[in-house]
């Protein structure tokens, strides 16, 4: 009976900490370290490598091949699931990257916790391409950081057989109208930012009672059984198999689900929106930092910048990439680029111009947000 | 001597075991006692309370699980020892089937069956079936609400863990001593006696660590709750997951509640084992 005893004791130690000890590497793509050669003993003997970690789907793979047979310098590629989930990566040391690709707000917050390096600028001839008003932004107001890699915005996709009419406001993501059939996402700061919009408010704001009051939203129209489900990645097989009338996401994402089904349509509501920035960074341990930059500048070149744009469908920051695209397209694939699909990639300045960029917010503002989030959750 | 020999090669395990499963639980142990800032505290403990609810349904959704695990699983663990050995090699390979395929995709391809459009649906609704129900209720509906239930939770919890309660229980049984059913015929007992009196109790082991091998990944899945729960009703693998991949980054109260969430566990198994001491005294695993 003992040994039993202590048997299942132990299994049951070692299956909770599958589960615990991890934090859900079950979930995510990222795969810890690259193992083989990436521990920085390749500065002067020989071998030359990059350690990049960026999103999931984020790149044209050929770009790694090109410049791997340009240069000479091995890229390892990793993919994280979320800025959070990358953000806990480097906090617990467990992943030594060199260059990464974080989002406005996460490149403010690794600044200030100074896990940034600065860029040497002259190795990157390239930045000089990228478009003015994709410099000097909030997270790094000095451009010493970053070097943009893509842009774009948040907005609501819609299956237009499934709703009345055309959808233009927030309302729509908390309307009982829709109960059962709207998908909200899975991340706190979106979903509030939805919210705080619909209010009124400012997508920034660290006013308590404001962001209680988006939440109240949140939480009563859960409550009403609006949503369908919370989702991420999960959004793609439910809007184009018609399994859901609305959903917030992002536009590049939305251009893909539109290939599947040409039912869906996209918005930025006339409340106004998010448009992030996601930007090329060189963290402070990373060991390669030449062959980052050298990454960094190929990245940033119009022929790269072309061809992610025409893989991912988010937006390039490179002037010529993004001025010439259309023509790039007509030319690949034999057909002009449809105008409206250009322009749901890269918002036109109007858009723009009601949508705002993600701060870092402060520590008990973040503290708030993750309460409310569980509180929605239970 | 010889033994002695022999448990050398168990150092590398014990080795392994120090370094990813001790030393580990030293760490949450640690962290769950540590505030955000240093030192010791109890603070992440005191927020325990907020999260009653999230125990209680994952404890639920993790025992009704099991329960159905135990329910599917014996009949067919007994029915596979009774037939001949081809038989139960095919029956073997079928339940292992599935899991040479990835926990996470087939956890996708439930979402494809159970979405509002799905297959399911999709074959209801040309069988006529949605319609009948409309006939007979009276309503207007177009598809049976499947997905983002706990019910599905539960369905994906029961699918991707019954082999964990399967395999065990077969293994018990294959190997019961055939002579001990034999005397209790002899003895004058009927089949069902036989069932009850001889094989059920010999055959508990088996079931109290299936029991362990479902209840364990159940109560702290994750995955199955954020694909087939739809997320509008967390579980304890969210809330701790959150606490790691969201954006306030705390991983004090992530290991407090993995640590409370451990405690139970292994109180609930001492309890089960406990109860079940005084009948499979006879045969140890």
């Amino acid at each position: 009976m003992k040994k039993a005893l202590a048997l299942t004791c132990a299994m049951t130690m070692a299956a909770s900490l599958f589960l615990t000890g991890c934090g859900g590497s079950d979930y995510t793509t990222m795969s810890g370290n690259g193992s083989d050669n990436n521990s920085g003993s390749s500065n002067g003997s020989g071998k030359r490598v990059v350690n990049v970690c960026s999103w999931g789907e984020y790149i044209d793979e050929d770009l790694i091949y090109k410049f791997e047979d340009e240069t000479g310098i091995k890229v390892n590629y990793q993919t994280a699931e979320s800025n959070e989930a990358l953000y806990s990566l480097l906090k617990t040391g467990a992943g030594d990257y060199d260059v990464i690709v974080p989002s406005d707000y996460m490149i403010a917050r690794l600044i200030d916790e100074g896990m940034l390096a600065e860029l040497n600028y002259d190795n990157i001839p390239n930045y000089e391409k990228i478009g003015e008003q994709y410099k000097s932004l909030s997270f790094d107001p000095e451009n010493k950081y970053t070097v943009p890699y893509t842009w774009g915005t948040l907005g609501i996709i819609y299956n237009s057989t499934m709703v009345d009419g055309d959808i233009d406001s927030w309302d729509a993501m908390f309307d009982e109208k829709y109960a059962g059939n709207v998908l909200m996402i899975r991340n706190s700061r979106d979903a509030l930012a939805a919210a705080l919009l619909d209010l009124g408010y400012d997508i920034n704001t660290t006013d308590e009672a404001q962001i209680r009051e988006a939440y109240e939203l949140l939480a009563d129209a859960k409550s009403k059984g609006v949503y369908q489900s919370f989702v991420m990645d999960e959004v793609f097989g439910k809007m184009e198999g018609s399994n859901a009338a609305i959903a917030m996401y992002y536009a590049g994402d939305y251009l893909t689900m539109l290939d599947n089904n040409p039912d869906l349509k996209f918005v930025v509501p006339k409340e106004g929106s998010n448009w992030f920035v996601d930007a090329m960074c060189v963290l402070k341990t990373a060991q390669h930092k030449e062959e980052a930059e050298a990454w960094i500048n190929f990245i940033a070149s119009t022929e790269s910048n072309l061809a992610n744009m025409d893989y991912i469908g988010y937006a390039s920051p490179n002037l010529e990439a993004l001025e010439g695209y259309p023509a790039y397209y007509e030319e690949t694939y034999g057909e002009p680029l449809d105008e409206e699909r250009y322009e749901i990639m890269a918002a036109p300045d109007e858009v723009l111009a009601r949508c705002e960029l993600y701060t870092n917010l402060p520590a008990d503002t973040l503290t708030l947000y993750n309460d409310l989030w569980t509180e929605l959750g239970i | 001597m010889k033994n002695n020999r022999l448990s050398r090669f168990a150092i590398p395990y014990v080795i392994w075991m120090a370094l990813f499963v001790v030393a580990p639980i030293i760490m949450v142990v640690i962290y769950a006692f540590s505030a955000s800032v240093g030192g010791f505290t109890l603070d992440n403990f005191a927020k325990m309370g907020t999260y009653t609810v999230v125990f209680t349904r994952s404890f639920k959704l993790a025992l009704i699980a099991t329960a159905i695990c135990v329910l599917i699983g014996y009949p067919v663990s007994y029915k596979m020892s009774k037939e001949g050995p081809r038989f139960q090699r095919l029956a073997m390979v079928l339940i292992m089937l599935p899991m040479w395929m990835n926990f996470l995709l087939r956890t996708y391809s439930w979402m494809a069956i159970l979405e509002n459009n799905g297959l399911l649906n999709q074959l209801f609704r040309k069988i006529g079936l949605i319609a009948l129900y409309n006939n007979i209720f009276g309503t207007d509906i177009s598809f049976f609400r499947m997905i983002n239930t706990q019910g599905a939770v539960v369905l994906g919890m029961v699918y991707n863990y019954l082999p964990f309660m399967i395999l065990p229980i077969y293994s018990v049984i294959v190997k019961l001593d055939h002579s001990l059913i034999e005397a209790a015929r002899d003895l004058g007992a009927n089949s069902v006696q036989v069932f009850r009196r001889v094989i059920l109790p010999l055959s508990l082991p088996g079931v109290l660590s299936g029991i362990t091998m479902v209840f364990v990944p159940s109560v702290s899945t994750f995955a199955i709750s954020k694909m087939l729960g739809g997320g509008t009703e967390m579980l304890l693998g969210d809330l701790i997951e959150q606490q790691y991949m969201g954006g306030a980054y705390n991983p004090y109260l992530g290991a407090a509640i993995s640590l409370v969430m451990m405690v139970i566990v292994v109180i609930c198994m001492v309890v089960m084992n406990r109860f079940g001491e005084g009948e499979e005294q006879a045969v140890m695993m």
